[in-house]
């Protein structure tokens, strides 16, 4: 009986011979090590198909530094990435804070681990905070744009004034022909809201543009100089009269202001996924927060637990290194 | 072994973590700084398709990455079978990944570009 079992592998002193631990490392660090690698995988996954559908799409793909410009209470100034620079080092520096937090808890001072997680916390919040202000301001959208019939997008710009972009609702003249109003749940059989309408109709923007002939329209194209085309004034109506379908302010899953429409829905998803791992990890710092509050890990006598939440929150910072280059750099 | 550092100097520890975050902030500032005056020389020559300044971008994050991971993850105090079966397979499957979609991308691209059908209408 148990003629199979064996009872010793007889490479006892071996490193891999059994019996052993070679990493050195406890189950629990290992197994979120396993979840970090797969984890970045799936990230790296997201980024590799955001490179793809930009290389695809390499000579339109809109300019970061043109939708990402705004900086909270400079109203009209332009300042690009600074914001995005800004929420970097809040990340960062609550990486600090928290390997400061792991640093306290290898010494057992529950009063520092205390203080230095609740620094973290904070500085998770503010992040997630400033991702929602970025989000909202790239939905709420800033000149509008006219979209083509193949989804193309024709922005607006002043010749007078060294080819500055200008707002479709600048360029707009004369009554709108529209008489549609907005569909509201209250009004429908099946209780569906509609979406914001625009605040022109491309009526009153081609009325517009064709009365002020300062103005031309700038495509999605990158020209030689690595700047978005500005058309000449024929051209600019031909396109503008011929081609505009519709109009476009802000961003959404479908139509976007400020270029190929997939650039929104990467921005989207990767900045949303990763907002949803910092919003997961300050969850998981508030559990184990709470417990270092408690004592559990004085009793337990380690504060491994807030080396492994340590981990997970080093690694949404080195994502988020990733993403920012990515995004907003290159 | 991560626990390793309990033994050492905290003082050592804490003076790591501070210096990690001098460079971090050091290569963010220098990253944003170019990114904001975007000189023409580094972003009109180009290596191997992609123009200087994104390699630039591209290899500080790759030296921002190496100080997360190593000093704040504590992966230069763990075994080296650990930091490899880790960095190993990530570095690894990522290449990989990126070469086949890259690759793919810009000859997608080309179809789009030097095709008979146009794109935009």
């Amino acid at each position: 009986m148990n003629s199979t079992a064996v009872a010793s592998t007889g490479t006892e002193g071996k490193l891999w011979g059994g019996g052993n631990q070679p990493l050195k490392a406890s189950y629990g660090k290992l197994m979120m090590w396993f979840f970090i690698l797969s984890d970045a995988l799936t990230f790296s996954g997201f980024l590799a198909a955001y490179g793809f559908s930009r290389f695809k799409y390499s000579t339109e793909w809109p300019i970061a530094d043109e939708v990402f410009n705004h900086f909270p209470f400079l109203h009209g100034v332009d300042a690009p990435m600074f914001y995005v620079a800004l929420m970097t080092f809040i990340l960062i520096f609550s990486s600090v804070t928290m390997v400061l937090a792991v640093d306290a808890g290898h010494q057992m001072k529950k009063n520092k681990v205390v203080l230095y997680m609740a620094l973290t916390i904070l500085g998770g919040a503010i992040f997630v905070g400033s991702q929602a202000w970025e989000w909202a301001n790239f939905i709420k959208g800033e000149y509008g744009a006219v979209e083509t019939r193949s989804g193309s997008i024709l922005q607006f710009v002043d010749a007078n004034n060294d080819n500055k972009r200008i707002s479709i609702e600048d360029v707009a003249m004369g009554e709108s022909m529209s008489q549609r109003e907005k569909h509201n749940a209250n009004e429908g059989i099946w209780y569906k809201n509609e979406s914001n309408l625009p605040t022109v109709s491309l009526d009153q923007v081609k009325n517009g543009f064709a009365a002020q002939p300062n103005l031309l329209v700038r495509t999605m194209t990158l020209n030689e100089e690595r700047e978005k085309t500005v058309l000449d004034r024929q051209t600019s109506l031909e396109y503008l009269n011929n081609r505009g379908v519709g109009i476009v302010q802000g961003a959404n899953l479908t139509h976007n202001e400020y270029g190929a429409p997939l650039f929104a829905d990467f921005f989207f998803f990767i900045t949303g996924f990763h907002g949803f791992h910092v919003f997961s990890g300050v969850v998981i710092l508030c559990i184990i927060f709470f417990n270092v509050l408690l004592g559990t890990y004085e009793r337990r006598g380690s504060y491994e637990m807030v080396e492994k939440v340590g981990l997970y929150w080093h690694f949404v910072d080195l994502v988020w290194v990733f993403v920012f280059t990515f995004f907003y750099l290159v | 072994m991560a626990h390793d550092i309990a033994h050492h100097d905290s003082s050592a520890a804490k003076k790591r973590i501070w210096t990690v975050f001098a460079y971090l902030s050091v290569l963010t500032i220098v990253e944003v700084f170019f990114g904001y005056l975007r000189p023409e020389f580094l972003i009109f020559h180009d290596l191997l398709g992609m123009s200087y300044l994104n390699w630039m971008f591209i290899i500080l994050t790759i030296v921002k990455a190496y100080y997360i991971t190593w000093a704040f993850m504590h992966m230069e105090h763990e075994t080296k079978g650990l930091r490899r079966v880790v960095v190993w397979t990530a570095v690894f499957l990522i290449c990989y990944l990126i070469a086949i979609l890259l690759i793919e991308g810009a000859y997608i691209e080309e179809v789009y570009t030097n095709g008979h059908m146009t794109w935009d209408f």
